[in-house]
């Protein structure tokens, strides 16, 4: 539309993951490294998965819609799947990278924790993740234009934008669940970190009814958010403490040797 | 060797992915392109610059579609969404209307015309004294005769060519696209009981930024500043390619006065423009001129042939020529002469195979739209016949014209008034040296054509109309009514100037031209040139210019429109010699001992299919057909400031385009950022706070003995 809905639009969708990048991630760099990586590797797992959608197509009949659309759903189903076997992979990955690490460092401990690489792989995937969806639609979105000639939605860019911003907050959280329960050999809330990617991936099919995909994908956004909240390590009571300025009391109380 | 294979079955998939990707985007859901759109175009001569512009980023607008002279007052002072984008019928495209819209420019982003299939009663964007500063006509040669004081040429004339616009103004056919945005239009920015209309509004886009600005030597200023090795150029002169042929072939390479020759030459122009670079043809204005004077030139080349006259006659085509870029359509007579002037020029220094004391007499054919029944009218200069000899050839030229003219159905009749020529080619002869000579024209005065340099000086205008159930081959063989006026008016020329030129006056009455001719010539130039005529008569490398529409003027990389190589070619084929030469021995006659590339050009051309197969039958003309360059003296002396010579030039551009689209309010714009904002603002500020508060908030499953897993 104009510069001002570019600029609007840029920062409702990377806010929150310029915020992280720059506050939590960008002193290190390490961890910017393994961001990266983890962007990397999404990115792979969209290559295949474009790959094969786009042989499909080819070989599909594309005059019928019915098989177009049924395709699309099989695309974006194997898509979530790759996704989710990538992060696996790079779950693996780090691993035996972090081993490779610590036997080549000198230091004792280990440089960087499992649990912050889940952190930073996830928002690896979460950065990539929101690029590709909103790139294409920031570009056009500097012309004088908007949406509609065709009787289409006015709010296409705007919806866009919150949309990516879930999804980069998602795919955040996704990472920290993801890397705890196969820490934790926990098989069951992986396949819920499984489905409930699909389930927010299928939520899209709404559009552009925008209202039926925006808001039950916050809630879930919400929810994930909880659950990798309590994975981190979090809990009431240090959210109490947080919110209420105690924290220092108990820093001091709880001080171990490191 | 498997990785081989692998390696080359990647790169093929990779070349095969890339050849058959295409895309769905965003673009397209906002934008709608439209593609039949024609520009008005910036032009300069040494002290104005005309036409239109528009920034370079384009001009945006509200479109509103006007009903009225007086709706204007929406777009103009009462509309609460400047500026808009004016979309006119071709009806409301008058001067008044356009000047209000120039006055409060700042309101008004651009204009969008709709021309009709059907054409208005009459419009004419020329000026209505044409070509007043170029022509003979001044204050020390007929004073009282210049800038139309006794007779104006074209009274309907609105001047709006010569206009400028500092907003783009572009023209749309009346078709689906056009159907479209009026669409849009009524959906989205009517104004309901004259409330404002409500967001979003449907808006239109016009690219049209020209480069070249002030006047010409500011321009040719501009274009000589090297500053990198791809210099950029902002105009380009506007030159073509004068078509001339004679009688008797001169020898090229021979230039300057030639002793005891004395020619008449026949002159028509080959141009015409519009408003808009357009399909304008000029039916009226140049092709009836040109058709009958190269009907004339075959009717004259059998009893050339068997009884050659005293004089040798000169057949001229000053041509307009279109610029460098886009196809449109520039009229370079209209343009202040340029081919005449040019011609002029090289007769009077020498650079021509003749000059101008060899010029015996001129005789012009101007607008002969003729009905049958009606007369032509033979002008001629009044201050230039106050010379005794100078009337006397002139007379001698009317009697031979009127002679001409028996057992035909019209008069050539001198006007009974004094005035001074129409604007004419002749004009330029005459600025040089006082030379006899006529106008042939259908008008006494005034003229009698409606649509003087506009796009419905068209087929219709000169009544072309053929049977409805008749195929494309058998349009071109039909023979209209107009082509057999014209081809009486051909027959008259080639009779009068057979006389002129001292012929035998027992073979005058052999001397017919040929109503087939007249009329694939009529097809070809009006209706369709991908005709089996022209294919017939054009090269082989040529035979793409050909289009199933009326020639655009289009310079190609050979530097020279459509019309011109097809006056060129037709020209050829119709007073020169079909030869036995194989296509080698074309391209070199000079190797064989009767034939010289100096006397003739040798012109391959197609041929015909002949009935039982596919392959054309080939052959070589010989003709003494030349093309001259038509480029204004100005630009070869430097002169770019120059008052005798044309210095018109035309601006370049980068690309020209037109789109429409809905745009929103600026309300909702500025909400999307301060949303934004507050986002990004929120975001920084929690993470923050989290970050720094991270060893509590994240603390409860650390265990002492192990920093982490």
């Amino acid at each position: 539309m104009t510069a001002s809905v570019f600029f609007g639009c840029t920062f409702i969708a990377f806010g929150p993951a310029i915020a992280l990048f720059l506050f939590t991630i960008a002193r290190d760099p390490l961890r910017v490294i393994f961001l990266i990586a983890g962007a990397f590797f999404w990115l792979c797992s969209l290559l295949l998965s474009s790959l094969v959608w786009f042989i499909t197509v080819q070989i599909s009949n594309k005059e019928s819609s019915s098989q177009q659309k049924g395709l699309l759903i099989f695309g974006v189903v194997l898509s979530v799947l790759l996704q989710e076997t990538f992060r696996f992979g790079y779950y693996k990955l780090l691993k035996k990278a972090n081993e490779g690490l610590l036997m080549l460092s000198a230091e004792e401990t280990m440089p960087i924790s499992i649990r912050q690489l889940a952190y930073v792989s996830g928002l690896g995937f979460g950065f990539m993740s929101g690029a590709f969806s909103m790139i294409n639609i920031l570009a056009d979105s500097v012309g004088p234009g908007t949406i509609g000639i065709h009787g289409d939605s006015q709010h296409f860019f705007l919806s866009s934008a919150f949309m990516t911003m879930a999804i980069v907050l998602l795919h955040m959280f996704w990472g920290v669940v993801f890397f705890d329960s196969c820490e934790k050999q926990h098989w069951w809330s992986l396949a819920v970190v499984v489905i409930s990617h699909l389930l927010v991936s299928c939520l899209t099919f709404q559009n552009p009814q925008y209202v039926g995909s925006l808001v039950p994908t916050y809630i879930i956004v919400f929810l994930v958010g909880l659950w990798a909240f309590f994975c981190a390590g979090g809990s009431l009571r240090n959210l109490k403490l947080c919110l209420t300025c105690k924290d220092k009391d108990f820093l001091l109380a709880n001080h171990r040797p490191r | 060797m498997g990785l081989e294979s692998s390696k080359w079955a990647i790169i093929f998939l990779v070349c095969w992915l890339y050849k058959n990707v295409s895309c769905n985007s965003v673009e397209q859901k906002i934008y709608v392109e439209l593609n039949n759109t024609v520009p008005c175009v910036r032009l300069l001569n040494a002290t104005h610059q005309i036409g239109c512009q528009s920034s370079i980023s384009g001009d945006t607008g509200v479109i509103h579609v006007l009903e009225s002279e007086a709706d204007l007052e929406w777009p103009l002072s009462k509309g609460p969404n400047p500026p808009y984008m004016v979309l006119l019928e071709s009806s409301l495209f008058t001067r008044s209307i356009m000047m209000k819209m120039k006055n409060e420019s700042n309101r008004v982003a651009g204009v969008a015309v709709v021309v009709p299939n059907t054409s208005p009663p009459e419009f004419s964007p020329h000026t209505t004294c044409p070509n007043e500063n170029t022509g003979v006509y001044s204050d020390n040669y007929g004073p009282n005769l210049a800038h139309c004081n006794t007779t104006v040429w074209n009274p309907l004339g609105n001047g709006l060519s010569y206009e400028e616009f500092d907003f783009p103004v572009f023209s749309l056919k009346e078709d689906n696209e056009t159907e479209f945005i009026k669409q849009c239009y009524l959906d989205h920015n009517r104004a309901v009981n004259g409330s404002a209309p409500q967001y979003p509004l449907c808006a239109m886009q016009l690219f049209s930024h020209m480069h070249a600005v002030t006047n010409t030597p500011t321009c040719m200023r501009r274009n000589d500043i090297n500053f990198s090795i791809n210099p950029e150029m902002v105009c380009d002169p506007l030159g073509d390619y004068n078509v001339w042929g004679s009688i008797r072939p001169y020898n090229d390479t021979v230039l300057g006065h030639k002793e005891n020759e004395s020619v008449v030459i026949a002159a028509a122009r080959l141009d015409s423009r519009a408003f808009f670079w357009e399909v304008s043809t000029g039916a009226e204005g140049s092709i009836s001129g040109f058709v009958t004077l190269l009907a004339a030139a075959q009717a004259l080349r059998e009893v050339t042939h068997k009884a050659p006259p005293t004089r040798n006659i000169l057949f001229a085509f000053f041509q307009g020529v279109s610029s460098f870029c886009l196809p449109k359509q520039v009229s370079l007579e209209t343009f202040d002469y340029i081919g005449s002037s040019r011609m002029v020029y090289d007769m009077e220094n020498g650079k021509f195979v003749i000059d101008l004391d060899n010029v015996h007499s001129i005789l012009e054919i101007g607008q002969v739209a003729v009905h049958s029944g009606t007369n032509l009218f033979l002008h001629s200069d009044p201050v230039s016949r106050s010379n005794d000899t100078v009337n006397d050839e002139v007379e001698n030229f009317v009697k031979n014209l009127q002679s001409s003219t028996a057992g035909l159905s019209f008069l050539l009749v001198e006007p009974n008034v004094s005035q001074p020529l129409p604007p004419s080619s002749l004009q330029r002869f005459l600025r040089a040296q006082p030379i006899p000579g006529i106008v042939l024209a259908d008008h006494e005065s005034a003229f009698n054509n409606r649509y003087y340099e506009s796009f419905y000086d068209n087929a219709a205008n000169l009544n072309l109309t053929y049977p409805s159930d008749l195929s494309p081959e058998e349009q071109l063989e039909f023979v209209t009514e107009t082509a057999k006026s014209l081809t009486d008016v051909a027959t008259v020329v080639a009779r009068a100037l057979y006389k002129q030129a001292g012929g035998d006056d027992s073979q005058v009455n052999t001397i017919k031209a040929d109503p087939k001719i007249v009329t694939q010539m009529l097809y070809g130039f009006l209706v369709s040139s991908n005709n089996s005529w022209f294919q017939a008569v054009m090269a082989p490398e040529l035979k793409n210019i050909l289009k199933p529409s009326p020639p655009e003027y289009y310079v190609g990389v050979v530097m020279s429109s459509t019309p011109t190589r097809l006056v060129q070619y037709l020209l050829a084929n119709l007073t020169g010699a079909a030869t036995n030469l194989t296509q080698s021995q074309c391209q070199k006659p000079d190797e064989l001992p009767n034939e010289s590339r100096q006397m003739y050009s040798y012109l391959w051309v197609q041929g015909i299919v002949p009935p039982n197969s596919t392959q054309r039958d080939s052959f070589c003309v010989r003709a003494s057909v030349r093309l001259t360059k038509a480029v204004s003296p100005a630009f070869e002396l430097g002169e770019y400031a120059s008052k005798d010579y044309s210095t018109w030039t035309e601006s370049r551009w980068k690309f020209i385009k037109a789109r429409i689209f809905l745009v929103a309010s600026r309300d909702l714009e500025m909400l999307t950022l301060g949303v934004g904002v507050a986002v990004l603002f929120t975001s920084l500020l929690v993470t923050y706070f989290i970050s720094t508060k991270a060893d509590v908030l994240f603390s409860s499953t650390r265990e002492p003995a192990s920093a982490a897993y």
